[in-house]
């Protein structure tokens, strides 16, 4: 994944004098991830720029760039340490384009790598897709695959609107088989995709759990689940169609993610399909998230990261609700 | 005829009561850094055979510690280590400066002034290992946390060293940062409230050349980090980092100038990072082995011991003596490192809130059940 998203970079760059990559440590090094690697070498300093060390001021130098016409690309080297950039995020890049009628729409790409099971110690690991979610004005996107990735990035480096891009650090290493010469598009940012089709409920899940879901949907199938699978890819705009049919279609649903499911984004989703799948619904929506806890250290993530056993623990408790809504009649 | 009228010629003479009088010459720094190793200094008179001797056997340990933390990295039992070889000066200085009622106030590479103050060096290691954040008792120890986002940490020490001066408490906080953290707007922040609030604090500025991969020169275009202090009202101090005497000296004569009421002090040491930025970083990317090799040539722990065999202050047998010390810390280290930590996943709902909510007692009593049919499984 890490190389799909290089090589988005570098095929807008090539395309659009207009884009900018900058952030720490994203020149000489390459990133902390090396998803820079080579930008620098092939576009100069001044199209690849390794920035001071200070979040506030890349993204506020970014939204200054972005006035003046140019696509800034930014990253935050980890998911804690764009908090500093919140001020920044939330009173200008999010606000911009409304508070000036569209005069001054704000192209800015914020690569952000999130989530745990690296190993990673303290502040190295957070889920903070929720609070970007909760900012209007924002597009927040994360991409599960390899050829998402690329599709994805373009996409977001293409939109005329703020996108906040959420990279899972965890899936950056995959040994998906990929031709960097004929990367594919996705339809742009807001469209959800169907991973894997199924009858009898339906996973509603995105970024790092995507490939936790369809190892489960495999596993669930010794007890007689035939599981679908969405990946929503777009959290913000959120693809109501795609989640709604399937659905209806399936009439039971489990949201998966790594953030805390308190206030987290799966209450969103649920609602959602609550409100519109209500009448079609056999079951609850149930949620299967991280829990309510600051990212715990490095030996203890697998007890609080939503694995395979997780949801489908959820899924049999779908069951259940039925007959215990069957058995109530 | 008005100001606007004579650009470049404003002047406001007698200044207005609301300005605060400042000469700015007594806070610029020295041009060249402050140096005591190496030049004809009476170092026996002042800091004294004593902290020349203590500086000398923490500065072993730290050289040692930094070497066993390294080496637990590759045997898997850290899960990272960022290491302060070559730094070792700055650290062990930072500690000895404080008096025991003091705090100190770390980043995440300062595990080693940690440890010269007193800290256990296991206890030092948890955020690293990775069983739990952090080890020790702040209060107890009077040492905050090891802090990861950088500089932070630098506003929590000036409110404290505040709150100590509003309840008469004589109590100073000494803050670590790196060269990179001093481009944060928290770093900016801490120093101006430090400044106008007269708080008891000193500001160590690690200068160690790097922030990761970024080089000093595209971090900032001011002379020195030092030269920064005086835009906020407070004197700055430029030392040489590898020099551990004199950043004692200047941490001592700072920290005293803020028990003293005299305000905050901004040093900066300037030193050099040894090793990649953590066992994860891939050095040659961005340095020479060339630059590596001619700091080796200034490396604290050899300048000092060196200085102190020549003067006679240090013989052989205390050199040995340090020595076996040093080794037997760190087959302590060792030994308990080696051990697997005892690992204890309830204590994820643990100390979240001082009261559990309901819903963390939900989700304890899942883990819970999950544990257990584990454990059944596996019996
Ligand atoms: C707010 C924040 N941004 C980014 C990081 C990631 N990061 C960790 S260490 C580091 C470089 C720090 O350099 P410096 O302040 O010079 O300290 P040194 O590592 O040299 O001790 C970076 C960018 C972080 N920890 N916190």
């Amino acid at each position: 994944m890490a190389q799909a998203l290089n090589r988005a970079m570098r095929d807008a760059m090539a395309e659009d004098p207009d884009v900018h990559v900058m952030g720490e440590d994203v020149g000489t090094l390459g990133g902390v991830f090396r998803v820079t690697d080579g930008l620098t070498r092939e576009f100069g300093e001044e199209r690849c720029t390794d920035t001071p060390l200070a979040e506030a001021g890349i993204l506020g130098t970014a939204v200054g760039m972005a006035m003046y016409g140019l696509r800034p690309v930014v990253e935050m080297q980890f998911d804690a340490f764009a908090y500093p950039s919140f001020e920044q995020l939330a009173s200008h890049v999010a606000k911009m384009r409304n508070r000036t009628r569209g005069r001054l729409p704000m192209p800015i790409t914020i690569r952000v790598p999130y989530g745990g099971g690296i190993g990673g110690v303290e502040h190295h690991s957070d889920s903070s897709e929720a609070y970007y979610m909760a900012t209007p004005g924002l597009q927040v996107v994360t991409p599960a695959t390899v050829a998402d990735a690329y599709g994805l990035l373009r996409a977001a480096i293409a939109s005329d609107d703020p996108v906040v891009f959420m990279e899972p650090k965890r899936l950056y290493w995959g040994k998906a088989e990929w031709d960097p010469e004929a990367p594919e598009q996705v339809p742009g940012v807001g469209e959800a995709v169907v991973r894997r089709s199924g009858t009898s409920a339906t996973l509603i899940t995105y970024g790092p759990s995507v490939p936790v879901c369809m190892e489960a949907a495999e596993a669930a199938r010794e007890d007689g689940w035939d599981l679908e699978v969405v990946d929503l890819r777009s959290l913000v705009p959120f693809d109501e169609k795609t989640v709604v049919e399937s659905v209806r279609r399936t009439g039971r649903a489990v949201v998966v993610h790594e953030s805390q499911g308190f206030a987290g984004p799966g209450g969103e989703i649920a609602a959602r399909v609550g409100e519109r799948c209500f009448h079609y619904l056999e079951a609850p929506v149930l949620r299967v998230a991280g829990f309510d806890v600051p990212y715990p250290p490095p030996m203890l993530e697998k007890h609080h990261l939503p694995g395979v056993d997780r949801v489908l623990d959820a899924v049999a408790r779908l069951q259940w609700e039925s007959d215990w809504v069957e058995g109530g009649q | 005829m008005t100001v606007l009228e004579q650009p470049g010629s404003y002047r406001l003479s007698p200044p207005p009561a609301w300005r605060p009088r400042v000469d700015p010459a007594p806070l610029l720094p020295d041009a060249e850094p402050y140096r005591l190793l190496g030049t004809d200094a009476d170092l026996e008179k002042a800091p004294g055979r004593d902290v020349l001797l203590r500086l000398h056997r923490e500065l072993v340990r730290g050289r040692r510690y930094n070497e066993q933390a390294t080496a637990l990295t590759r045997q898997g039992r850290l899960a990272v280590y960022p290491s302060s070889t070559g730094q070792e000066a700055c650290e062990v200085a930072a500690a000895l400066a404080l008096k025991e009622q003091d705090w100190l106030f770390p980043s995440y590479r300062d595990t080693l002034a940690a440890v010269a103050r007193g800290l256990d060096p296991v206890e030092v290691l948890t955020l690293l290992r990775g069983d739990w954040h952090h080890g020790w008792d702040p209060k107890a120890a009077r040492v905050a946390p090891l802090s990861t986002p950088l500089a932070t940490q630098l506003p929590h020490a000036v409110g404290l060293a505040h709150a100590a001066r509003i309840k008469g408490d004589d109590v100073v906080a000494l803050a670590l940062v790196g060269d990179g953290g001093t481009s944060e707007g928290d770093f900016h922040e801490a120093l101006n409230f430090a400044a106008v609030w007269n708080a008891p604090v000193v500001f160590l500025v690690q200068n160690n050349g790097f922030a990761i991969s970024v080089p000093l020169a595209k971090q900032t275009a001011a002379p020195s980090l030092a030269h920064k202090a005086v835009g906020y009202g407070m004197p700055g101090r430029l030392v040489d980092g590898n020099d551990a005497v004199a950043v004692h000296s200047v941490l001592g004569e700072a920290v005293e100038r803020a028990r003293q009421g005299g305000g905050p002090t901004l040093v900066e040491a300037v030193t050099y990072r040894m090793e990649a930025h953590t066992n994860a970083d891939d050095s040659t990317r961005y340095r020479t082995d060339g630059e590596v090799d001619a700091w080796r040539d200034h490396d604290p722990v050899r300048l000092l011991e060196r200085e102190l065999r020549e003067r006679g202050v240090l013989d052989d047998a205390t050199a040995e003596d340090v020595a076996e010390g040093a080794e037997e810390m760190a087959a302590g280290i060792r030994e308990r490192m080696n051990a697997d930590p005892e690992l204890r996943p309830m204590d994820l709902f643990a100390e979240v809130y001082a009261e559990k909510t309901a819903q963390l007692r939900e989700q304890a009593a899942q883990l819970r059940a999950e544990l257990d049919a584990e454990a059944e499984g596996n019996a």
